[in-house]
Parts: C-alpha cells; sequence; structure tokens
C-alpha cells in the first residue's frame, strides 16, 4: 500500500472517530433534546462519512471499486437530515420546551387543532 | 504495526465510547424523543463500526451488511417519529 495513500486514510480515520466521539458527547451532555438533536445529526453524519473515505481509499489502494461505501455514504448523507427532521417533528407536535433564551413572543402560538 | 493499524485502534476504541455514551442516553431518557434520537445515533456508530472492522479484517463482507443495517436504522428511526407525531406509523 502507498505511503501517501495510508497516511490519508489514518488521518481521515481519526478526525472521523473524533467527530462521531464529539457528536455522542453531546448527545450525552447537552441539557435539552432541541440541543441533544443537534449535536449527533451533524457530527455523525461527518464521522460516518469520513469512514467511509477512509474504507473508499483503502479500497482503491487494492485496486477493488468501492461501490458498497460510495452506496452507504450516500444513503447516509440523504437519509441523515430527513430522519433529523421527523424527530424534532414529534418533539415538537410532543411540545418538548427549549431551555434556550428565546423570547416568549417569538414562537407563534399553535392553532388548536 | 504500521500507521493505519494504529488509527484504526483509536478509531475503534472511539466509536466504542460514543456507544456507550449513546446507550447510557438511550437508557436514561428523559424523554421518548430522546431515546429515539439516541437509537439513531446508535445504528449511526454501528455503521462506523462495522466498516472500520471491514478494514482492519481486510474484508469486503461487511460493507453490505453496513448498508443493511444503515437501512434499518433509518426505517425504524422514520417509523418511531411518525408513530410520536402521528400515532399511526402508515396513514
Amino acid at each position: 500500500m502507498q505511503p501517501f495513500l495510508e497516511w490519508t486514510a489514518a488521518a481521515v480515520i481519526v478526525i472521523a472517530a473524533f467527530f462521531l466521539l464529539v457528536g455522542a458527547i453531546g448527545l450525552a451532555r447537552l441539557p435539552d433534546f432541541f440541543m441533544r438533536l443537534h449535536a449527533p445529526t451533524k457530527a455523525s453524519t461527518l464521522g460516518v462519512g469520513g469512514v467511509l473515505v477512509a474504507s473508499m481509499l483503502v479500497a482503491a489502494s487494492q485496486g477493488r471499486p468501492g461501490i458498497a461505501e460510495l452506496l452507504i455514504t450516500l444513503f447516509v448523507f440523504v437519509t441523515a437530515p430527513v430522519s433529523a427532521n421527523l424527530m424534532a417533528q414529534a418533539a415538537l407536535h410532543l411540545q418538548l420546551h427549549s431551555r434556550a433564551p428565546v423570547p416568549a413572543d417569538a414562537v407563534p402560538e399553535r392553532a388548536p387543532d | 504495526m504500521n500507521v493505519l493499524d494504529m488509527a484504526l485502534n483509536i478509531g475503534i476504541v472511539a466509536v466504542t465510547l460514543a456507544v456507550l455514551l449513546c446507550a447510557w442516553r438511550l437508557l436514561r431518557g428523559p424523554t421518548i424523543t430522546d431515546r429515539v434520537l439516541a437509537l439513531d445515533t446508535l445504528y449511526m456508530n454501528a455503521v462506523a463500526l462495522i466498516v472500520l472492522l471491514g478494514i482492519r479484517w481486510n474484508t469486503a463482507l461487511l460493507f453490505e451488511g453496513a448498508l443493511l443495517v444503515a437501512m434499518l436504522g433509518f426505517a425504524s428511526t422514520v417509523a418511531l417519529a411518525r408513530y410520536l407525531s402521528r400515532g399511526d406509523v402508515v396513514e
């Protein structure tokens, strides 16, 4: 395996693992649901993408096409915002309260349904 | 031990710590949407861990498994979120 590809893959793996760990720490430590939604949905997407990019580099160095890795990357990048949006909708429907300092009149009242 | 193996060791340890933190949030709650979010993050971390182990063991068999885990994670998250917000999965 070429040293340049090997070092690049190693660096991408370490950076991606750092982002995954930061996302999980944010999930465990932040105070309310909307802040906790913010941490892992961004950081973990980047982390999984980085791991898959490193895997594609290793596969390319072995002369094998990384089609499955490319598919997983596309799938994760398309579906992660959708699932985050659906979870936020569920939380809004359950009327969870955020601890973020928003003014009281910033959010319009819910229409009675 | 070359540099890729060291990076894989660091990555596997970090992702395992992330899995433990997600499991703690999944068990602790406090609301149901927190548990759904922890499950979604747990699926993401499982995909990353499977891919890292696929690089480590030098096999291409694990990537289809990772793709299946990613699809199952998306489907279960969508189903749970729809159930929470609509009260029904399929309308």
